[in-house]
């Protein structure tokens, strides 16, 4: 062996042995691609920030493998110290008491300040418990937006709409300017769960679900809803709206074809779409029925949060809320913002961004974090239903039949009233 | 055949034990336990049960879909096992009467077998892309508005040309390999008793195919039953909506996507039932009429 080699090695070996005394934590999460990329990125800057903590993020697959395998290492004793869980697994991890260390907890017992009014409000509350103490730490956060073509909307002579109404007045004239009008990916996320709080209209009893899921039943099955998916066969049967099946891609890519002149989506798209997308677009909230409220309210996030799993010892926790802290970090908060287009949880990100003049080069990147901050109400702070995924499945399956016309609004409507409460029931026996 | 041949009434025990030991660890145990966890509702992170009796089967069996779920199951098993048997064997023989580029012909066609479900998925999702797809282009010229992903049929539709095409090759390297075992003599002596080739195929050739054909009947079944589920995993993109799926999608959904054990082991019991009365029904009426050599 080569004397420089030997050394060289032997200098590795003993860099290793001063990493050993590190503490090592593991980070489950589900986010590939790019956004994978993201996360490592972030994983590299939280490691050389400090040299107490070695945090290795893994890759598990897709939200729902990510939990699956989570739970199984859970049952083994393998947990990881911290997983990433979406919206609708929330309540799943949420109501397995003690399988968690709420985050908040978690980051004043490592003698951490701790204010959940630094976050921002549509944030704040849709991974916290019924008293507002925040269980998980709000990661990837998105809400639901309008994007448009602008060339588009100019070509036909209209502006984006703030309400359906205005929507119905301005299709005709986007269809005459050779483009369908509108295309939506996700059902049961935008058209449902944010229907209802941008409507201010209660989607659970139990207070949405927040206060337990004993007796929690699902309030989807109400006049304001029938009549949104009455209105949107409707357009669909118009040549309005383009129905192109339950899968996100599926709706999103008519958009980026140009073929659709509004698409509704997730405000995390926006990184995506920028570098997919060649013609002009920008972005407004999503629209209301006018017929519905005069005084729309907020939306509120979808996306995952971090957990902290229980099951560690004091000095790994205390690393885990100190990565929680450095995430917070309005820097930090800057950065994955810009990268992936989720919106900042904090408010003093939001105000660093905003003093960079980011907005003024991307306006289209700021409409989603103005949605989350517009006047709340008492039902817009999101929901809490367990066996949620199903749920989910089951809007979708329903929804599909309505614009098929294999089936009528009312009974789709009562079929996943009837379905949702027979598996809210179901999931209030597992605990 | 002879007791005697073991000098030691043990030694065949031994010999059986580490299949047995597979089958015990690999099936008889998760069996039992699917039985057992079919009968409570369970938190998935602690374990901790409730027991429900047969509310989980009662739940499972009522649910608005189930029936749509088996009804399209049922409807896409028969016509993925007997379209590929029948497209199978429809190329074997054509290939076995090819003299010139024999071995050509038959390694294109068993080509198919070479690629994994999930492969397979993806290039039906590619073929039949609603945006894209060329067989979707190719419907179209029909005047059939195909959306697959959309239409629940459409969607089926897709499906069972995808699976049906996966499993092609297999059928046809069987059926090929007993097309050749079956003697030159037989054949022949056929020929001078009767001149119509199609008549010598159903009373000769085909009934001598009989014993591959129902091994692959039973094949057949249990892979449009069970394997295809990568393939259909990837044409719905996880996303099912208002898309056909099959049953062991469904234990799939619930189980591993939507954490509801109970509901999801009592899915897999029913399932295992069906292929138990299924395999009994195969063996005791159809093998009958299948003469072994």
């Amino acid at each position: 062996m080569h004397p420089t080699k030997f050394i060289l090695i032997g200098a590795a070996t003993m860099f290793a042995g001063t990493a050993q005394a590190q503490t090592e934590l593991t980070w489950w999460h589900g986010m590939g691609g790019q956004l994978g990329e993201t996360v490592n990125t972030l994983a590299t800057m939280f490691n050389e920030s400090q040299s107490e903590y070695v945090l290795t993020p893994t890759y598990k697959g897709g939200y729902e493998d990510t939990l699956t395998s989570t739970i199984a290492a859970f049952r083994a004793g393998e947990q990881p110290n911290i997983v990433q869980v979406f919206d609708a697994g929330a309540a799943t991890i949420i109501g397995a008491d003690g399988a968690v260390i709420p985050a908040e907890d978690l980051i004043i017992n490592a003698g951490i300040d701790f204010d959940s009014n630094d976050y921002i409000s549509g944030v704040r509350y849709f991974y916290a418990d019924s008293e507002g103490k925040m269980v998980g730490m709000p990661f990837n956060s998105s809400t639901p937006i309008l994007y448009y073509n602008t060339e588009a909307l100019e070509k036909a002579g209209v502006e984006p709409p703030k309400t359906w109404e205005e929507f119905q007045a301005i299709a005709p004239a986007i269809v005459e300017a050779g483009y369908t009008p509108l295309a939506q990916s996700h059902s049961p996320w935008i058209w449902t769960e944010n229907f209802h709080s941008r409507h201010n209209l209660p989607f659970a009893t139990n207070n949405n679900g927040f206060d337990g899921s004993d007796g929690t039943e699902i309030l989807v099955n109400n006049d304001a809803i029938k009549a949104h998916f009455t209105a949107a066969k409707e357009w669909m049967d118009k040549g309005w709206y383009g129905y192109y099946g339950a899968g996100w891609g599926d709706n999103q890519t008519p958009f980026e074809n140009g073929e659709v002149a509004m698409w509704l989506g997730s405000s995390g798209s926006f990184g995506g779409l920028r570098n997919s997308v060649e013609f002009d677009f920008s972005a407004t909230y999503l629209p209301y029925w006018e017929a519905v409220t005069t005084e729309p309210t907020q939306t509120f996030i979808g996306g995952a949060a971090l957990f902290a799993l229980s099951g560690h010892d004091e000095a790994e926790n205390t690393g885990t809320a100190e990565f929680f802290k450095f995430l917070s970090s309005p820097e930090v908060q800057l950065m994955w913002h810009k990268e992936t287009g989720y919106v900042p949880i904090t408010t003093a990100a939001y105000e660093l961004a905003t003093e960079e003049g980011y907005y003024e080069e991307t306006p289209q990147a700021e409409v989603g974090i103005k949605q989350l901050l517009l006047p709340s109400g008492e039902n817009s702070k999101g929901y809490r239903m367990g066996f949620y995924v199903q749920i989910r499945d089951v809007m979708n399956r329903e929804y599909g039949k309505i614009f098929a016309g294999e089936t009528d609004v009312d009974s789709a409507f009562s079929v996943i009233e009837e379905e949702g409460n027979k598996l809210l029931n179901r999931f209030a026996q597992t605990n | 055949m002879a007791k005697s041949q073991f000098t030691n009434p043990w030694f065949p025990y031994l010999l059986l034990a580490p299949q047995m030991l597979i089958i015990g660890v690999f099936f008889l145990w998760p069996a039992a336990e699917a039985i057992w966890s079919s009968f409570f509702l369970q938190d998935p992170f602690f374990g901790k049960s409730t027991y429900v009796g047969i509310n989980n089967y009662v739940d499972a069996v009522t649910g608005s879909d189930y029936r749509r779920t088996a009804w399209f199951t049922t409807i896409f098993t028969v016509l993925v096992a007997f379209l590929s048997l029948f497209l199978g064997l429809m190329l074997a023989v054509s290939a076995d009467r090819v003299l010139r580029g024999r071995s050509a012909y038959k390694t294109l066609l068993m080509w198919v077998y070479a690629i994994a479900p999930p492969v397979a998925g993806l290039i039906g999702i590619m073929l039949f892309d609603q945006h894209i797809g060329p067989l979707v282009e190719f419907a179209a010229l029909f005047g059939w508005n195909m959306r697959v992903g959309v239409d629940y049929w459409d969607t089926g539709i897709a499906m069972i040309v995808v699976a049906t095409w996966k499993q092609i090759p297999y059928c046809f390297i069987f059926f090929l390999s007993g097309l050749q075992s079956i003697p030159s003599s037989v054949k022949e002596a056929a020929s001078i008793d009767c001149r119509s080739e199609t008549r010598r195929f159903w009373t000769i050739t085909f009934p001598l195919l009989a014993p591959t054909t129902f091994f692959l009947l039973i094949l057949n079944i249990t892979y449009a039953m069970f394997e295809t589920f990568g393939t259909i995993d990837l044409m719905v993109k996880g996303e099912p909506g208002n898309n056909p799926v099959t049953l062991v999608y469904k234990v799939y959904q619930d189980g591993f996507r939507g954490l509801d054990v109970g509901g999801s082991a009592a899915q897999s019991v029913i399932l295992m039932l069906l292929v138990l009365v299924l395999t009994v029904v195969q063996f005791r009426l159809i093998e009958r009429r299948v003469h072994y050599s």
